[in-house]
C-alpha cells in the first residue's frame, strides 16, 4: 500500500465521479417527476461532443460546459416530444434516444477527432490550495467538481423545501391527483426532462473536456447506464446519489491504485468490486428497515394524458 | 405454430435469396468486425484503414461492409451470422475475444472465409488467423522507457491478460531492464479494450504513484491525454496507431499496425480463388508493424540506439526474446543465445524474472 497517497486518491475520486454524479442527479429529478428516461447515455455523449465543439471553437471551457448542457437539453426535448406529446412508450423512446445520441455524436464529431480542447484550470483558492493534505483534497479542483456538489444540495433543497419541489414530487407520485389540483403535469415534466438532459450533457462535457480532454467516438462507454443505476441505488434521494457516485467512482479509482501498488488481492476481484458493491448495497437497502424509504415514484414510467 | 413455420421458411428463403444475389452480383464482399469505434484513433481505426485500402485497390469489384463496437461474446456470434447470411465472402474479425464466435460461425458457413486476428484457434478449413509481432515494437519502447525514466518506475496499462498482452509486457520490461537495472514495472489491468475514462484513470493511478513512462495496450488515446496534463514530466507511446496529435511529447514514439497489405492480399486471393487457411504472423520486417517517428523529446543517442534495434529486428539479426531469460519463478525459459519459438510466445502466460506483479488467472 506504500505507494498510494491518500490525498491524491481522494482528489482523483472526486474528479472521477463528477460525470456520473451530474447525470444521476439530473435523472433523479426526471424520475421524481414520474418520467423514466433511459436515454442518459445518449444525452451524455451528445453533451460531450457539443461541449467539446463549443470549447474548441470559442476557446473557453466555460462556454463548452454551457454548450454541453444545451446539447443534452435539446436532445432530451426530442424525448419529451415523443413521450409527452405523442404518448410513446418511455422505455422504448429512451433506448432509442441512446442509440440516436451515440450515432449523432459520432457524425458531428467527425471533424473533431484528435483535437485538444482548451484546458480547464483549477479554481484559484490561493493559499488554501497550499495547505497540506486538505489543499490537495479540497482546494485543487476545477469549477465543475464544486458545482456538481452544489447542484446536489440545490436539488435536495428544491425537492424538500420549495413549493415547486412539492408539485414536482406530486406529479411523479400521482399525476391524476396533481392534474385534478390544477397543476400542468406535462409542462412540469417537460421542464424536468430538459433539466435532466442538461445535467447529463454537462456530465458528458466534463468527460470530453476535463476527464479525458479529447473527443473519441463512444467516449462515455456506458457511464450513462451507471448513472441510471445510481438513481435506483440512491432510492431517489439526492444526497444518496452523491454517496453512490463517490462510492462507485472511489472504488473504481481505488482498485486501479491497488493494482499499481501490487497489494495481494487478485485483480479480478478488484476489477469487479465497483459493480459488486453496488449490487450489495442495493440488496441491503431494499430489504429490512431501509425498505420504507426505498420506494420509486408511484407514477414512474407512466404516460399522462389529461383526457383519460 | 403455423406462423412460426411460415416465418422460418421465409427466413430460409430470404437467406437463399441473399446468397443468390451475392453470387449474381459477382462482386466480392469483404466484411470487418471491430471491437471499438473506428474513430478510436487506435486499434479499430487502423483496421479500418486496412479495409479502406482494400476498397481503394479493387474499386468496383469489391464491396466492403463493417460493424463497429461489437462486444466480444454472444453478440459477436449474432453479428457474424448476420454478415454471413448477408452475402459476405470474407469476414475479418479483428479482436482476440472473437475467437470462439468466429470458429463457431465458420463451421455453419463453409463457403464464407473467416479471418481472425490475434487468436490461435483454427477449427474449420475456412478459418485463417493472422497477427502482428507487436512485441518487436514493445522491445523498442522498453529500451526508450529504461533510458528515459527518472523515477525508475515504468507502467503498462493492460487490457486483458491474454498472451498477446503478456508478450508485450515481457518484451517491454526485458528491454527496459537491460539498459536500466533499477527499473520497476507496474502493470494495471483495465479489463476493457476501449473505455477512455477508465484508461485515463488507469494512467492517472500510475502517475499518482510515481510512474513516468507509460505504455498502453488499450485502444484509445486517453492515456496520452492524461500524460499530457503533467506538462512533459510523463511520457508515453502511440499504440496501434501513430497518435501523432500528441507529438513531440508525451508521445515520443509509437507502434503502428499496418494491416492494409495483408487485407489487400487476402481479399485478392478470395477473388481469384486461391485463398487457403493460413497462419500469418508478420512483424517489422514485413512492414506490418511500423515504428512511428521517435521525437526530439528523446535524446539523440537513445533515438539512434532504438532505431538500430528496429533495423536489427527488421534484418532478422536480433530477436527481442533471446536467452538467457528466466521465468518469474526463477526457472529457466531460454538458454543463452536461444530465441523464443513462436509457440511459446503465442501461448505466453508467464512473466519474466524481475516483474513483481502477478498475471490474473
Amino acid at each position: 500500500m506504500g505507494g498510494i497517497d491518500p490525498a491524491l486518491l481522494i482528489a482523483a475520486l472526486l474528479t472521477a465521479s463528477v460525470p456520473i454524479l451530474l447525470a444521476a442527479v439530473g435523472e433523479l429529478v426526471v424520475e421524481r417527476a414520474g418520467v423514466l428516461n433511459l436515454g442518459v447515455e445518449g444525452m451524455m455523449i451528445l453533451g460531450a461532443i457539443c461541449g467539446f465543439i463549443t470549447a474548441v471553437e470559442t476557446g473557453s471551457p466555460l462556454a463548452g460546459f454551457i454548450g454541453g448542457a444545451a446539447g443534452g437539453a435539446v436532445l432530451s426535448l426530442l424525448f419529451a416530444v415523443l413521450v409527452l406529446v405523442m404518448q410513446a412508450n418511455q422505455v422504448a423512446s429512451g433506448l432509442a434516444l441512446t442509440l440516436f445520441g451515440l450515432g449523432l455524436s459520432s457524425l458531428i464529431g467527425q471533424g473533431y477527432v484528435g483535437i485538444k480542447p482548451p484546458l480547464t484550470g483549477a479554481v484559484p483558492f490561493g493559499p488554501l490550495a497550499e495547505l497540506p493534505f486538505l489543499g490537495r483534497v479540497l482546494f485543487s479542483h476545477d469549477l465543475l467538481v464544486y458545482l456538481s456538489v452544489a447542484l446536489v444540495a440545490g436539488v435536495w433543497a428544491f425537492l424538500k423545501f420549495t413549493r415547486g419541489g412539492l408539485v414536482l414530487r406530486a406529479v411523479g407520485e400521482s399525476h391524476e391527483a396533481a392534474h385534478a389540483l390544477g397543476y400542468k403535469v406535462l409542462r412540469i415534466r417537460l421542464m424536468a426532462i430538459a433539466f435532466g438532459g442538461a445535467m447529463a450533457g454537462l456530465g458528458g462535457a466534463y468527460l470530453s473536456l476535463v476527464r479525458v480532454p479529447q473527443w473519441v467516438d463512444g467516449i462515455t462507454a456506458g457511464a450513462g447506464w451507471i448513472a441510471l443505476a445510481i438513481v435506483v441505488f440512491a432510492s431517489w434521494q439526492p444526497w444518496r446519489a452523491l454517496l453512490g457516485a463517490w462510492l462507485f467512482g472511489g472504488i473504481s479509482v481505488l482498485q486501479l491504485n491497488l493494482q499499481v501498488a501490487e497489494v495481494g488481492i487478485p485483480v479480478e476481484y478488484l476489477s469487479m468490486s465497483p459493480y459488486l458493491i453496488t449490487i450489495i448495497v442495493l440488496v441491503i437497502m431494499s430489504s429490512g428497515k431501509g425498505r420504507a424509504s426505498f420506494a420509486a415514484p408511484a407514477c414512474l414510467g407512466q404516460n399522462f394524458h389529461a383526457a383519460r | 405454430m403455423i406462423r412460426r413455420t411460415l416465418l422460418a421458411s421465409a427466413a430460409v428463403g430470404l437467406s437463399m435469396l441473399a446468397g443468390g444475389m451475392a453470387m449474381a452480383q459477382d462482386k466480392t464482399k469483404a466484411c470487418f468486425v471491430y471491437v471499438g469505434p473506428i474513430g478510436d484513433l487506435g486499434w479499430s481505426y487502423q483496421h479500418h484503414q486496412g479495409a479502406l485500402a482494400v476498397q481503394e485497390k479493387y474499386g468496383d469489384k469489391v464491396e466492403i461492409q463493417w460493424q463497429e463496437s461489437v462486444p466480444e461474446g454472444a453478440d459477436a456470434e449474432r453479428v457474424l451470422t448476420q454478415m454471413a447470411l448477408g452475402g459476405c465472402d470474407i469476414i475479418f474479425t479483428t479482436s482476440f475475444g472473437y475467437m470462439d464466435a468466429t470458429n463457431a460461425v465458420a463451421k455453419k458457413f463453409p463457403n464464407v472465409k473467416f479471418e481472425h486476428a490475434t487468436g490461435f484457434k483454427r477449427e474449420a478449413e475456412n478459418v485463417a488467423i493472422y497477427n502482428a509481432r507487436f512485441y518487436e515494437g514493445r522491445a523498442i519502447q522498453g529500451h526508450i522507457a529504461g533510458k528515459m525514466t527518472k523515477s525508475n518506475k515504468i507502467g503498462y496499462i493492460g487490457s486483458f491478460p491474454i498472451p498477446e498482452v503478456v508478450m508485450g509486457i515481457n518484451a517491454y520490461y526485458l528491454h527496459a531492464k537491460k539498459v536500466n537495472p533499477n527499473v520497476e514495472l507496474s502493470v494495471v489491468w483495465a479489463y476493457t479494450w476501449f473505455d477512455p475514462a477508465k484508461e485515463a484513470d488507469a494512467a492517472k493511478a500510475l502517475i499518482d504513484q510515481g510512474v513516468d513512462v507509460i505504455a498502453a495496450h488499450t485502444d484509445s488515446t486517453a492515456p496520452l491525454a492524461e500524460a499530457a496534463k503533467t506538462g512533459g514530466k510523463v511520457i508515453g507511446f502511440g499504440q496501434a496507431s501513430d497518435m501523432a496529435d500528441y507529438k513531440p511529447s508525451p508521445r515520443v514514439s509509437s507502434i503502428i499496425d499496418n494491416w492494409a497489405p495483408y487485407y489487400v492480399a487476402r481479399v485478392g486471393q478470395v477473388m481469384d480463388g486461391t485463398w487457403t487457411s493460413t497462419d500469418t504472423w508478420a512483424g517489422i520486417k514485413d512492414g506490418e508493424v511500423e515504428i512511428g517517428e521517435i521525437t526530439e523529446a528523446v535524446p539523440a543517442e537513445v533515438k539512434a540506439e532504438a532505431e538500430a534495434m528496429r533495423d536489427a529486428i527488421a534484418a532478422g539479426t536480433y530477436h527481442p526474446f533471446t536467452g538467457p531469460i528466466k521465468k518469474q519463478d526463477g526457472s529457466e525459459w531460454l538458454a543463452e543465445g536461444v530465441t523464443a519459438p513462436d509457440g511459446d510466445l503465442l501461448g505466453m502466460n508467464f512473466y519474466v524474472e524481475g516483474i513483481t506483479g502477478e498475471i490474473p488467472k
